[in-house]
């Protein structure tokens, strides 16, 4: 098992190696590379993180540095992945601060902003075509009530999550149960 | 807005927003939006557009974009400030429930929330395409450009960072 300091470069290295998201390099390092975990302890772990709330990637960290150093892997994990990002982002927002009204800069944004929307677009387009296969009718109502409510009314997040969490989940449960009876 | 206040605000706000996080930092952006630009005006929406794509120019997890509003807010501190209020609560939590759950594997409730859950936050992922493509209120140019982006990121395995490199490419030559 690793050292704090080999648990710290590990994070460090797949963060900075993350664009558009970690995960597929936490995976890398953790199960191809160092061999850390099998992959469905991975998975398992991830699975716990990913419906948790807040940042996965982050929660990932802190549950895995625990298992494998107690609190101080946790902390040490959690600063490797979020220490050098954090700087190279503050960096970029001080630049941006100052240099963001040039023509030049404007033209460059705007476009890296189209093509990020796009990225977003096709992970969400990735994620969606699971449940369109399944022809998951509950699936597909929670996912569009949430993106009307949300993006298109714009009302506010933690009310949304009140009603549609509890929601799809007695959907699922009642769906689950008519297919089991 | 500058001093201990604006820093207090920035905290209390994305603690409290991270618990409601749902399927990570894309689902957040909606209600990062709501919160920056419509409720406190803190930004506008062309600077969110813009905080968006520098966050994901930027190596690492896309929660850093709330360091991008916070700096816009409170500068250095405000950066910092919004980052561990938006990271460090759930991972407290996330650290807590892994140390009860050693084993979640026979329970069949973990994989029923996360049946709930997904359709959820893939609706939120959603939204948040929408809205930071509103705020930046492109040309036709600009949507037929998202457009192109989504087609190769959704039929090739090409790493990220050359897709928004390129957007940045076309933009610099004038394309948009």
């Amino acid at each position: 098992m690793p050292g704090l300091l080999e648990l710290f470069l590990a994070f460090a290295k797949m963060s900075l190696a993350g664009f558009g998201g970690v995960l597929v390099f936490a995976r890398r390092a953790i199960v191809d590379k160092h061999r850390w975990m099998t992959a469905n302890e991975f998975n398992e772990t991830f699975a716990l993180c990913h419906f948790l709330p807040g940042p996965n990637i982050v929660n990932l960290s802190v549950v895995f540095g625990a298992r494998i150093r107690g609190v101080a892997g946790s902390i040490v994990a959690f600063t490797g992945l979020l220490g050098p990002p954090f700087l190279i982002v503050t960096a970029l927002a001080m630049t941006y601060a100052r240099y963001g009204d040039l023509p030049v800069l404007r033209r460059v944004l705007d476009g890296v902003s189209c093509a990020a929307v796009g990225l977003l677009f096709a992970v969400t387009w990735r994620m969606m075509l699971p449940l369109l296969k399944q022809r998951d009718p509950v699936a597909v109502v929670a996912l569009i009530a949430v993106f009307i409510a949300i993006g298109v009314l714009r009302w506010p997040l933690p009310q949304v999550l009140l009603v549609a969490v509890p929601a799809s989940f007695a959907a699922t449960w009642l769906a689950r149960k008519r297919v089991a009876s | 807005m500058m001093g201990a206040g604006a820093l207090f605000t920035i905290a209390l706000t994305f603690g409290w927003l991270s618990l409601f996080a749902v399927g990570g930092a894309a689902a957040a952006i909606p209600e990062i939006h709501r919160i920056a630009v419509d409720l406190n005006h803190w930004m506008t929406d062309p600077q969110f557009a813009d905080a968006y794509a520098i966050s994901q120019l930027s190596p690492g997890p896309n929660v850093l974009i709330v360091s991008l509003v916070g700096y816009q807010v409170a500068g250095i501190a405000g950066s910092l400030v919004a980052m561990v209020s938006m990271c460090a609560p759930t991972a407290a939590l996330a650290y807590g429930v892994s140390r009860l759950l050693h084993r979640a594997g026979s329970s069949p409730w973990p994989a029923l929330i996360q049946k709930a859950l997904v359709p959820v936050s893939i609706g939120l992922m959603a939204a948040s395409g929408l809205i930071v493509a509103v705020a930046a209120d492109g040309s036709r140019a600009a949507a037929v450009l998202t457009l192109i982006a989504a087609v190769v990121a959704a039929i090739t395995r090409v790493n990220p960072i050359w897709l928004l490199l390129a957007g940045g490419a076309l933009g610099f030559v004038g394309f948009l």
